[in-house]
């Protein structure tokens, strides 16, 4: 069965994991707190683009050598930066564990070489680009960046091409030596690992990672202006879209937030794909391709997103028909007969979702990095089965009764605001 | 070698011709099941005159014929309407799905081992007694609007849907979505004839994974389908490929880059083979695309080439991302990459791939869903299923010899190339 092991080390770096010695394989990864929240105006994607020179080699090996090792160990291996957070990860069969985690932890004492810098740099670029093509235009980002100023949470991930353009290797170092301390740092594993080994290996390859140079006082920004190469219009201009896509953001429970598990049922019975209230009203009946809601917790406070796309014609009467609905569970909450439903499906999920070690290392290591504790898969289970109706009704008052931020990526002319 | 002896694989034909592939993995807490109709995209076309296929308005009314079935089949069926089939469903912890592919229409779901019996009856019911409800037509054929619509807004999704119409040509090569003028004339009665005539158990498969007893399985299983009226799967059409390259202007932030040429098809003697010269190309962050083309270029961001098979016919598709002012030398450098592949393959290229199979196979052995999908897919395009014992005692036997030979001998004579963006690039003439 599943047993939960952790450990500090001397330096400060937190080890966590949740062992299955009957899994096929062992998942490692490394949870940094360095996200776009911690950038400032001249850092602005630097989190990001950190994560990309990750892979390009160390004192002991070169990029070649990163790339070539993580094939070797013939894993699922990557890396991902959201707001809050950097992760590295991989997951490999068990024999190859110690192999995999020298080589992760090695890749965390970057060279930082200036010319792997500039050709990295053209990658941001390229990736930016990619994102501007594809649907919705860049609304998801525009709608954090105007509910939570350009700024903090709403800070761009990739940062913007001006940003990213003008950045030198030496903001880059400075950053690193910030944001990459062993305090800010929780090496998880899942599935079948040998923690001891993890522990000790862990130990000797990170000793030095306290020998980073103090960071220095940064200097802040000049919060009365606005970041180059940012645009804080609600109405985003895309002239050949075939469909409309509207975006909210409203206020959501945080990752602390005891309402956390009654918005996330809440949540999959008003906006799920497949069986939720928005499903019937606007999917089934073919009026709208997406209409959705979720909740998104980050560590101090929360977000409710909506997600709305469409044909432009039609954005004005789909938008009354999902304020109806939001109001409607807003002022009446669900039914039970909906919250044993959705309780049954998502535990199911739950289930599924827990098999592979990989899915599960997500959740433990950056709940451990933000707050310290786990559920283990049987305490999450009870946590969605104890959701009662009197919680989901107080999820739906304080959650989806609120005024939201919109943002509309469109062909047309912008519309009239129906936010409310 | 693997860590554990894979459990047995059992296979049963019913008397109606469909096939019943099982694999009980008595350490999971879950079951999956797959099930391949030969009710396809291609099948929009079976059945047609020499002068209906040479039509191409008359073609393009049934433009999303097969989705729109899958749609419809959906939407009730035995004692359930369609709200209390998705409630039947959820309180099961049954996630399904279904979708049309080129040859087949496929039914999939994942769920608690213990849902398993009732989701088979579900299934039953949803493919062989669904209600086809014709008030609820019109919102069907609209949610087919909705998908071409979010389809136009892809472009990559575009490029690589008319570069593979252009490799397999307009029969074989065939989209799922509607169009304006299948939109305006597809009725209920189309609906009710594609399913009337291609929904059957004959040249099906059904395959089942997870923890389970396999005789319970197998019994329920005739139970719910053995009295199902059998039929034939119908032949694949040839393919036409469209020689040439294509443009599409569109004023994006970059161009996207699709290219295709002729390969093997799964199942062929020298496919793995191929398959491991494509994975050195493509499979991982040392492959030679990711390496040569972004790594030590910076030209884009994604790149990649894989490998594709439609019944005996073979391609390989890639792609590649990139801003105008990059975009010749990334399709320059990518199809160089790919014609030189036999020059200087290295022993440790072909090692790291196999490491990288070896391990996919032992991990698949985590996941009910996927191991139904294989199972599933085996089982309809090679009609058997090809053990995981001697899968992997093929890939240990490749050599690079043989690699780099196949390559030398079969690599691609001439690209198909389409790409999407603000200006057209040259390349992929017929090769010297």
């Amino acid at each position: 069965m599943n047993e939960l092991k952790s450990t500090t080390l001397a330096n400060g770096l937190r080890i966590v994991a949740d062992i299955d010695l009957r899994g096929y394989s062992a998942a490692v990864g490394y949870f940094v707190r360095a996200g776009a929240r911690d950038e400032t105006d001249i850092e602005s994607g630097l989190s990001h683009f950190l994560e990309h020179m990750m892979f390009k080699g160390t004192a002991r090996r070169s990029a070649a050598d990163v790339n070539r090792e993580l094939d070797e160990l013939g894993g699922q291996s990557n890396a991902y930066t959201s707001e809050e957070q950097t992760v590295y990860y991989s997951s490999v069969l068990p024999k190859y564990q110690d192999r995999m985690v020298d080589l992760l932890t090695d890749m965390l004492s970057p060279s930082l070489d200036a010319d792997d810098f500039a050709t990295e740099r053209n990658v941001i670029l390229e990736e930016i680009a990619k994102y501007e093509d594809q649907p919705p235009f860049g609304a998801f980002e525009r709608v954090m960046e105007c509910a939570y100023g350009p700024r903090g949470l709403g800070r761009r991930v990739l940062g913007t091409t001006h940003s990213i353009e003008s950045m030198q290797v030496e903001s880059m170092r400075a950053y690193f030596n910030r944001r990459y301390r062993p305090e800010n740092i929780v090496l998880a594993a899942s599935g079948n690992v040998d923690f001891d080994g993890l522990v000790a290996q862990a130990e000797k390859m990170t000793q030095h990672w306290l020998d980073r140079p103090a960071p220095t006082d940064l200097a802040g920004d000049d919060l009365s202006t606005t970041p180059e190469g940012i645009e804080l219009t609600q109405h985003l201009s895309v002239p050949d879209a075939a469909q409309s896509y509207r975006v909210t953001l409203g206020d959501g429970p945080s990752m602390q937030s005891p309402l956390r598990y009654a918005m996330r049922l809440l949540a999959s019975i008003v906006g799920d794909d497949g069986g939720s209230r928005l499903f019937w009203d606007l999917i089934d009946t073919g009026r709208a391709e997406v209409a959705t809601l979720w909740p998104q917790e980050f560590t101090d406070t929360g977000a409710l997103f909506t997600y709305l796309v469409c044909a432009a014609d039609d954005m004005d009467s789909n938008v009354r028909l999902m304020n109806e609905v939001l109001g409607r569970v807003a002022r009446d909450g669900v039914e039970q007969s909906e919250l044993d439903q959705i309780i049954n499906k998502t535990v199911a999920g739950c289930i599924m979702q827990s098999e592979r070690p990989s899915n599960r290392l997500f959740g433990l290591g950056s709940r451990w990095l933000c707050c310290g504790d786990h559920l283990s898969l049987d305490e999450l289970l009870d946590a969605y089965r104890g959701v009662t109706i009197e919680s989901v009704a107080e999820a739906a008052r304080t959650y989806l009764g609120q005024s939201a931020t919109e943002v509309v990526a469109s062909s047309a002319e912008p519309q009239s605001n129906l936010v409310g | 070698m693997l860590s554990t002896q894979s459990p047995p694989i059992q296979t049963r034909t019913l008397d109606n011709g469909l096939t019943v592939v099982v694999q009980p993995m008595p350490w999971l807490r879950t079951a999956a099941y797959t099930l391949w109709l030969p009710a396809g995209i291609t099948t929009e076309l079976h059945g047609l005159s020499e002068a209906q296929l040479a039509d191409t308005e008359f073609l393009a009314r049934r433009d999303g014929l097969a989705s729109l079935t899958c749609e419809m089949v959906q939407r009730g069926a035995g004692a359930y309407n369609s709200r209390q089939l998705v409630a039947a469903e959820d309180n099961l912890g049954i996630d399904s799905g279904n979708s049309a592919a080129t040859s087949v229409a496929g039914y999939s779901a994942r769920m608690p081992a213990d849902s398993l019996l009732p989701a088979i009856e579900l299934l039953a019911d949803v493919v062989r007694r669904p209600h086809l409800p014709g008030n609820q037509f019109d919102d069907a054929k609209m949610i087919l609007r909705q998908e071409l619509a979010a389809f136009q807004d892809e472009p990559t999704q575009r490029l690589m849907r008319r570069l593979r119409e252009r490799q397999y040509g307009p029969y074989l090569g065939r989209g799922g979505y509607a169009s304006e003028a299948s939109l305006e004339a597809l009725s209920m009665d189309d609906v009710r004839q594609f399913y009337t005539d291609q929904y059957h158990a004959g040249g099906s498969v059904l395959a089942v994974a997870g923890n389970f007893d396999a005789n319970q399985i197998f019994d329920s299983i005739e139970q719910s389908f053995g009295d199902w009226k059998s039929g034939k799967r119908p032949a694949l059409p040839s393919p036409a490929p469209i020689d040439g390259n294509e443009h599409i202007e569109l004023p994006s932030s970059q161009t996207h880059i699709g290219f295709s040429f002729d390969s093997i098809p799964y199942g062929s003697d020298d496919y793995f083979v191929m398959r491991a010269g494509i994975g050195i190309l493509s499979d991982g962050m040392s492959s030679r695309l990711f390496d040569r083309v972004r790594e030590q270029r910076g030209l884009c961001y994604s790149v990649w080439a894989s490998t594709h098979t439609i019944g005996q016919n073979g391609a390989v598709f890639g792609y590649a991302g990139t801003t105008p002012a990059r975009a010749q030398e990334t399709l320059d450098v990518s199809l160089r990459e790919i014609q030189n592949l036999a020059d200087d393959l290295e022993q440790e290229e072909l090692s790291r791939w196999k490491v990288r199979i070896e391990s996919g196979l032992i991990m698949e052995q985590e996941s009910a869903g996927s191991r139904a999908s294989s199972l599933a897919s085996d089982q309809y395009q090679l009609g058997r299923v090809i053990p995981t014992e001697e899968l992997e005692a093929k890939i240990e036997a490749i050599t690079l010899d043989q690699v780099a030979s196949y390559f030398r001998q079969h690599g691609p004579r001439q690209f198909r190339i389409v790409t999407v963006g603000p200006e057209a690039l040259q390349g992929g003439e017929t090769l010297a």
